[in-house]
């Protein structure tokens, strides 16, 4: 400790960091092995930047088949010790899915661990669309139809995807 | 009061005096105490409420070279315990108030103040200093000093050089219990080796904010979640601000109206401040407890006095006192302070996919499917990604291109993603000529 360092400025020097953080580190690893199902895509509009991407899902099974669903994932600085924040871009006529695009999935807020992965979100989003539980609903309408009239509820969902009211509420369509 | 000449004889016992406690380096000598005053620089990050008593600890122990670093300004909250800041300061930057007050009341000392945050500053600034104390609340800052120091590390044929280590001392409290620390970047457990310590943030499942309230505070919730964006009551896009009292009055009526549809009592202003703005409590005697630990601490590290705690120490004074200290251990896998930069040699004229190839071919590494990122300018730079799709066809091309024209240069660092490691490896480049 005794020997000396060379003095520093006190004048501020703009940062420029030789290593990346851990969050970046960390994402860079959970992109380079994400293992995207078939019916899944991913848009990066700025290759660089991995922290903010896009997740198009396009269920060839289900209710929401045919369907086209965008999710927005950012990534903040306390990742993994935080989760992303994902938000559905797509309308949807969906028990656990908000008009405002709020997705309610366990993993995303009171279930998250670091050990988990991007991938471990996007089979988390692609089950959600595979078996929307109106068990924790997020759209109450939505559910309380699932639950109670399956053909209703089916028949709502191609409607919607193909662009029309339910209730008052218009769904843009989002047929692949 | 000391007559002046007296003022460091109880520091001077500890300095000029052998003890059974001592560093095995140490020698007493009355120019132990000159070098802490005239050469040690100390930098302090954050000048709240473990900050105000750091610096006070730091000053009355013979510190003078000190600097502080805050974002913050000074909030009517603070006053309680924040003993370096009267009223007449609130609005006014916390690391100028803390650094003129001390200034001032301790003679001969000279704190340097940042109004900024610590992002603000590169390497050239941190490498300069002999010892960094932190008095933070955010997990955030922490890990970015942590990284910071980690990359100031310097390697010799794989060997760490140890002037390049720069000790941590951290401190930390939550209502009446906290922690200090002593990280040896690249020794012993960084900040990342123990980032499960910190408590999770609560996130309350959002159907039960939507659907099902219990508590009051899924009551605010609800509103800071899912109401605010919808109805923007201060123009679209306005973020919440927890400091402006509007904001927090719309989220708290808000929120007692969706409490009293669902029979909830407990919505308060305070509450709703509390959980918009994630508020700890704290308590000052916690605040001083851990400061005086961590200044304890960077006294032992700066004058080799007594050996330094090994490594970890907790404090809890809700019950009687309880405190322990136990040696935290070095992760073995940390994606901080596992790895040493491997050197890695190419030439300007090498195409990137000769960089790849020799990653998976050569022996040494033998990589399935390399992923390669780069710091360039304090930017990262995605050099390759095998997956997925969309961006390894962006970027694709770069596996043509050389060395040179990708903007590397020797010195700089590689991150390297791959299967065979738990964890991204980080590359140091070597340019041959």
């Amino acid at each position: 400790m005794k020997n000396q360092k060379k003095d520093g400025t006190d004048a501020p020097k703009q940062g420029t960091q030789k290593r990346a953080s851990a969050a970046q580190l960390r994402i860079t690893k959970d992109i380079n092995e994400l293992t995207l199902p078939k019916t899944c895509d991913t848009e990066f509009p700025d290759p660089d930047d991995l922290l903010t991407f896009k997740l198009i899902i396009c269920p060839d099974e289900g209710f929401y088949r045919g369907g086209r669903f965008v999710f927005s994932f950012k990534v903040g600085p306390n990742y993994p010790h935080e989760p992303p924040k994902v938000k559905c871009e797509t309308m949807v006529y969906h028990p656990n899915i908000d008009l405002e695009g709020n997705v309610c999935l366990n993993i995303l807020r009171e279930d998250w661990k670091p050990v988990l992965t991007i991938n471990s979100i996007v089979y988390g989003l692609q089950y959600l669309f595979l078996e929307p539980n109106p068990e924790d609903p997020l759209n109450k309408e939505a559910a309380e139809v699932l639950q109670n009239n399956r053909r209703l509820f089916e028949q709502n969902v191609v409607k919607t995807m193909k662009g029309g009211y339910i209730g008052n509420v218009y769904f843009d369509r989002c047929l692949k | 009061m000391l007559p002046w000449g007296e003022r460091w004889g109880e520091v001077r016992k500890l300095l000029e005096r052998p003890g059974p406690f001592t560093h095995p380096d140490f020698e007493p000598s009355p120019d132990t105490l000159k070098m802490l005053q005239e050469n040690m620089k100390v930098l302090v990050i954050g000048a709240g409420g473990l900050g105000c008593e750091l610096l006070k600890d730091l000053a009355l122990m013979g510190f003078t070279k000190l600097h502080v670093i805050d974002m913050d300004t000074i909030d009517l909250s603070n006053l309680n315990r924040q003993f370096l800041f009267r009223k007449k300061d609130i609005g006014e930057s916390k690391a100028k108030v803390a650094a003129e007050f001390v200034n001032h009341r301790v003679k001969g000392c000279h704190v340097t103040y940042y109004y900024n945050k610590i992002q603000d500053f590169g390497e050239d600034f941190y490498r300069s200093f002999h010892l960094v104390v932190c008095g933070l609340d955010s997990i955030v800052a922490r890990r970015w000093i942590n990284g910071m120091l980690l990359s100031l590390l310097c390697y010799e044929d794989g060997m760490l050089e140890q002037n390049s280590v720069i000790p941590l001392v951290d401190g930390g409290t939550e209502g009446f219990k906290g922690n200090a620390r002593v990280v040896l970047p690249g020794l012993t457990a960084c900040i990342e080796c123990t980032l499960d310590l910190f408590p999770p943030q609560v996130n309350f499942p959002l159907c039960t904010i939507a659907h099902t309230p219990r508590l009051p505070e899924h009551c605010i919730e609800y509103v800071r979640i899912l109401l605010w964006p919808k109805e923007n009551p201060f123009s679209s896009e306005t973020a919440i601000d927890g400091d402006d009292p509007q904001h927090i009055n719309w989220i708290f009526e808000k929120a007692q109206k969706r409490a009293a549809e669902y029979g909830i009592s407990g919505v308060t202003y305070r509450l709703t401040q509390g959980v918009v703005k994630r508020i700890i409590p704290a308590v000052a005697s916690t605040n001083a407890v851990i400061a005086a630990a961590c200044a304890t601490e960077a006294f032992k590290l700066a004058t080799s006095a007594c050996t330094p705690m090994n490594n970890y120490f907790v404090f809890n004074d809700t019950d009687g006192i309880y405190t322990y200290t136990y040696e935290q251990e070095k992760k073995e896998d940390c994606v901080a302070c596992s790895q040493v930069p491997q050197e890695l040699e190419m030439k300007l004229s090498d195409k990137l996919q000769d960089v790849i190839t020799t990653l998976a071919e050569s022996l040494q590494y033998q990589m399935k499917k390399p992923g390669l990122t780069a710091m360039i300018a304090g930017k990262t730079k995605s050099l390759y990604l095998h997956s997925p799709a969309s961006i390894e066809e962006k970027l694709r091309p770069n596996l043509k291109k050389t060395i040179e024209e990708l903007g590397l240069q020797d010195g700089m660092e590689l991150a390297v993603a791959d299967v065979t490691s738990p964890n991204t490896v980080l590359f140091r480049i070597k340019i041959k000529t």
